[in-house]
């Protein structure tokens, strides 16, 4: 079997792949399921002027909140920030321009670009902000506003493992945006914890076909830093 | 006495029934979690992509990929399932999920919600809220009945952002279970805290308050 898609690290990885002003799609929830390595990757390369479609945008000296701090991000889209004081600094400064996003809306704007489905209605955000200049149409007796796709010219996404052919698996809540981020890349690079020689994987259990993965790295090791360690007490033993 | 967040939370899980597919908001509805009656099964719903949350974890099996919308360390159960966010958005648009219990800041007469962005003061987003209210079978906001300075949450109209239009069913607050009358536009009482009276309730709410 080839290994065309396997490179060596983040960097090889992103190279003749990034240019100045680019939209990026980075996966992830909070700080689970993050592209630490290829974000690294980012942050090395200098790429600026970024657009960046992720949920959040990481936490103090974590994840996108690198790119921030270098000053490489010019636009969000995320649908909660949070708990990010670099972030509010930047934007109450007038230095970073933020698109807020309904979260269901947008995972499914990210779905609906990797579907090649230009725009699709929902009843949420009608009658806020978020509907404010958008189309909104009756159907069935309920009112519904108008979204449109999104699609990046790279997407990096966090995987556990991957076959050389690209298949992904995830594990637990780390998969969240990731497997519909990989869809809507031209290019997508996912990063993996373990990349497993072909037919380790049950085709039955793939969450990413390989179509959607461009080039595949492993990590050499994951921080997987935790936001709210929370934990119960073990029941005493009876004595 | 006003209720304490426990007691709320206890309140708010009177709104459980058996079979429901729950999703509980940070902060007291999170709470609910805690006060599920021993009789019934509920499925717990977090939209970062989990069907069947269980509790925290102990010190040693904390999984840094397995938390909560919260971004709380939490643990499966054996019929847990994991998902995408788009397919975790499908199911609550798709009106698949029966309840959702939220937290607010401003409830409207006819049922609309702000508790996404105090402008100039709170930047953080709306998350998931937008959604959950406009695709889940029925809301239920849990919050102090009155602000700080004692004024009402429960208003004629928002003047909070709103996060959805005419989307809440019933309210629990630190002074009692109301159901909300979208349509009448007004609140009625289903219990009161110990020492809470009716006109307690209407000093501090500002939409009609019908006694249950």
């Amino acid at each position: 079997m080839a290994k065309r898609k396997i490179f060596s690290d983040a960097e090889t990885a992103l190279a003749g792949v990034c240019f100045d002003g680019m939209t990026i799609m980075s996966g992830g929830f909070g700080l689970s399921g993050n592209p630490e390595h290829l974000i690294a990757g980012l942050l090395a390369s200098g790429v600026k002027d970024l657009t960046v479609i992720s949920n959040n945008c990481g936490a103090d000296g974590f994840g996108l909140w690198t790119l921030l701090n270098n000053g490489q991000i010019r636009k969000m889209v995320s649908s909660y920030i949070g708990e990010n004081k670099l972030f509010a600094e930047l934007y109450l400064a007038g230095k970073l321009e933020l698109e807020l996003n309904p979260q269901g809306t947008l995972a499914e704007r990210i779905r609906a670009g990797g579907a090649g489905i230009p725009a699709f209605y929902t009843k949420t955000g009608v009658g806020t902000v978020v509907a404010e200049g958008k189309p909104v149409e009756e159907f069935d007796g309920a009112l519904h506003v108008r979204e449109s796709w999104l699609r990046a010219d790279l997407s990096i996404v966090k995987a556990w493992k991957a076959d050389p052919e690209g298949n992904l698996v995830y594990r637990k809540t780390a998969r969240n945006f990731n497997p519909n981020m990989a869809t809507a890349g031209k290019v997508t690079i996912a990063e993996v914890e373990e990349i497993v020689p072909a037919g380790s994987l049950d085709p039955d259990h793939i969450h990413t076909p390989g179509i959607y993965v461009n080039r595949i790295i492993q990590g050499p090791s994951y921080e997987k830093r935790i936001e709210f360690r929370t934990v119960r007490p073990r029941e005493e033993e009876p004595a | 006495m006003p209720w304490t967040r426990e007691e709320m939370a206890e309140r708010a899980a009177l709104e459980l029934k058996d079979g429901f597919y729950v999703n509980l908001g940070i902060g007291i509805p999170t709470l609910v979690a805690n006060f599920v009656p021993s009789d019934i099964e509920v499925v717990l719903q977090s939209e970062n992509g989990m069907l069947g949350i269980g509790p925290f974890p102990y010190d040693d099996d904390v999984d840094p990929d397995l938390i909560n919308a919260g971004k709380q360390t939490v643990t499966a159960l054996p019929t847990s399932s994991f998902f995408s966010s788009a397919d975790s958005f499908a199911m609550i648009r798709g009106g698949h999920i029966d309840l959702a219990i939220l937290g607010a800041m401003e409830v409207a007469a006819n049922g609309d919600l702000a508790n996404w962005t105090v402008p100039g003061k709170m930047i953080k987003g709306m998350g998931g809220a937008m959604d959950l209210v406009a695709g889940v079978q029925r809301v239920v906001v849990v919050m102090s009945h009155a602000d700080k300075a004692g004024n009402p949450k429960i208003v004629e109209s928002c003047s909070l952002p709103l996060t959805g239009i005419a989307v809440v069913d019933a309210i629990v607050s630190d002074y009692g279970r109301f159901t909300l009358d979208r349509n009448a536009r007004s609140l009625r009482i289903d219990e009161l805290a110990d020492g809470i009276d009716l006109e307690t309730v209407r000093a501090h709410t500002g939409i009609t308050v019908l006694a249950g």
